[in-house]
């Protein structure tokens, strides 16, 4: 019971919005750490996000969060900060202001209030623009102080709705920075994102939703090994990438080579993997070519979503 | 059994954080009201409310009163309430008001905010039915308040005397009291109305003709109107004359404590029902 008491559940959770599916039959486990819903538009990603917060109501099934509920507002929205990617503000407030109103409903004093809307405004970089008028923010500073707002009351869940969007790169990093950082204080993240390769970095897990179905979740490599009828892609630096393409080539399992720009490497995929490693490792033993580097090239969200949904994945 | 079961039930009342709860729908009461009052959107209700007393303003200043117009000018004040202010101001004043509560941050898209923060959603309905309330009646009760000070003013030494040593100062009274359950008793339907539909002005045109014909109603139905109460507590009868004829129809005379309770049980009532809705209100603003 308390190991559940940190996770986010789904149990057979559907949500239909008259007659349109919103998901189906969802069922999900979400340990702490960083976790990101990856799908096309329109599959299911914001419905899942706005279950899990209670801005909408399941169909059917039930949605916990740290073995809370929305209905229990007073507790389970002092746990869970949800950035939403609706681009709207109460009118005529300053980000301070925006930030010191939400943070009074909690409850807290004024001088506390105060002391974690200009902490907040401090996390997302932006700085003076906070004693602005939101109506006069650019589309990046209205995404910022969304986030503000999502994590000033220091939750210990973050639910992050494409946080990334209208961010131009420098701000795009910091925001990946400050993603980091809450993981590494034990928030709890859960992110979607369309910018697959930069979330990738941070994820600890992915959950793969397409048409409001679950196509795959778990931890990165390890659903990507469950994606047994692709081949993976395996990149090796070594000093003779051409012999080292032929020998791996007697194999039956290998089915495509193909030379790094550099010279220095080859990009080999292989329909088994275990037997692959086995295979190079005999290699490499032999000393017929020095091996300086082994790394998986398809081993993330975007190989696995291109392979799973279809689709490029990048932003659209 | 039953006694353990009451005890239960005390306990679990007595365990609720009350004190919280009272702060939140303070702070909620407070920003509402910056935003009902302080803002451009609201000029029309300012309008609706103040326009009786700029033309009694005019009629201050460029007519004569003699005293024995007094009662004539009493009763001018009793139209105004019951014709314009119950069956036009308020109604419309509270349909502007209450409206933008709920489905007028859904057309913003921004009730998420609130929906998000950690407050009980019948917390949050009562904070901003509250604040809709106190806007109204600040707005309504003030310009009746400035319609009766300047109604009288013209006339002096009588005035004053009718005023504080006769009739007035009780008139003004029930004017407030008019005011002020007019205020809770459409707020309350209002809100609802904008809760349950997605544009609640048709249905608010519909609240006004059942308002209209419902003193002819059998009287069970009569009890399922605001006005109907509030006709009950004016200090002054105005027959309605020519077109206003059509908004007045004599019916049988209740006790003002009656209709009051009455009216305060019926805002109760749809209130309750308002709790229970918003517990499944959803933020759907692509469907707004």
């Amino acid at each position: 019971m308390t190991s559940m008491n940190d996770r986010i559940l789904f149990e057979d959770v559907s949500k239909f919005y008259g007659e349109v599916l919103g998901v189906n039959r969802i069922t999900l486990n979400i340990p702490p750490g960083v976790t990101t819903l990856v799908g096309p538009n329109g599959s299911g990603k914001t419905t899942l996000m706005n279950l899990m917060t209670g801005l909408v109501q399941p169909s059917s099934g039930h949605v916990s969060v740290l073995g809370l509920t929305p209905g229990d507002a007073d507790r389970f929205f002092r746990q869970v900060g949800y950035c939403t990617q609706f681009d709207s503000f109460p009118r005529r407030l300053t980000g301070a202001e925006f930030l010191f109103d939400s943070l009074l409903l909690h409850g807290m004093s004024e001088g506390d209030a105060f002391r974690l809307a200009a902490e907040a405004i401090d996390r997302v970089r932006l700085g003076d623009a906070g004693l602005r008028r939101i109506e006069s923010y650019s589309k990046g500073m209205r995404q910022k102080i969304r986030l503000a707002q999502a994590i000033a009351h220091h939750p210990r869940v973050l639910v992050l709705d494409e946080p990334l969007n209208g961010l131009d790169p420098m701000a795009r990093a910091e925001s990946l920075a400050l993603f980091q950082e809450l993981s590494r204080q034990g928030v709890h993240l859960v992110i979607s994102s369309h910018i697959l390769d930069e979330v990738d970095r941070i994820s600890d897990r992915v959950v793969l939703i397409t048409g409001g179905y679950i196509v795959a979740e778990g931890d990165i490599h390890e659903v990507r090994r469950e994606v047994r009828d692709k081949p993976m892609q395996v990149l090796i630096r070594c000093d003779q990438p051409e012999l080292l393409a032929s020998r791996m080539f007697t194999a039956n399992h290998c089915v495509e080579a193909r030379l790094h720009a550099d010279g220095k490497g080859v990009f080999l995929r292989t329909a088994d993997i275990d037997e692959f490693y086995r295979l190079l490792n005999k290699i490499a033993v032999e000393g017929l070519v020095t091996i300086e580097a082994v790394a998986p090239a398809d081993d993330d969200t975007l190989a696995i979503y291109q392979y799973l949904i279809g689709g490029d994945g990048s932003p659209s | 059994m039953k006694t353990e079961r009451v005890d239960a039930i005390a306990r679990s009342v007595r365990s609720q954080p009350w004190g919280l709860w009272w702060l939140q729908a303070r702070r909620l009461v407070r920003m509402e009201l910056r935003r009902n009052l302080f803002s451009w959107k609201a000029a029309w209700i300012y309008f609706l409310a103040f326009a009786p007393t700029a033309i009694i303003l005019i009629h201050l200043l460029f007519e004569s009163h003699p005293a024995y117009e007094i009662s004539d000018d009493a009763d001018v004040l009793a139209g105004i309430v019951q014709f314009y202010y119950i069956r036009l101001g308020v109604f419309f004043g509270c349909l502007g008001i209450f409206s933008r509560l709920i489905r007028g941050e859904m057309v913003e898209r921004s009730l998420h905010f609130f929906l998000l923060a950690p407050v009980r959603r019948e917390i949050l309905l009562l904070g901003k039915f509250v604040a809709g309330s106190v806007s109204a009646v600040i707005l309504f009760g003030g310009a009746v308040v400035a319609d009766f000070a300047l109604m009288y003013a013209g006339f002096g030494a009588a005035g004053r005397e009718y005023v504080l040593n006769g009739p007035g100062l009780g008139q003004l009274e029930a004017y407030l009291a008019i005011i002020v359950l007019g205020c809770l008793g459409y707020g309350a339907v209002f809100l609802l109305l904008s809760m349950v539909l997605r544009n609640p002005t048709p249905a608010a045109m519909l609240v006004l003709g059942w308002e209209a014909i419902n003193p002819v109603m059998p009287p069970l139905l009569q009890k399922v109107s605001v006005a109907s109460y509030l006709r009950h507590l004016m200090p002054i009868h105005v027959p309605g004359q020519g077109i206003f004829a059509l908004l007045t129809v004599q019916t049988e005379p209740v006790a003002g404590w009656r209709a009051a309770l009455g009216l305060i049980c019926l805002t109760i009532l749809v209130l309750t029902y308002s709790c229970y809705r918003i517990r499944r209100l959803e933020i759907r603003y692509t469907t707004e």
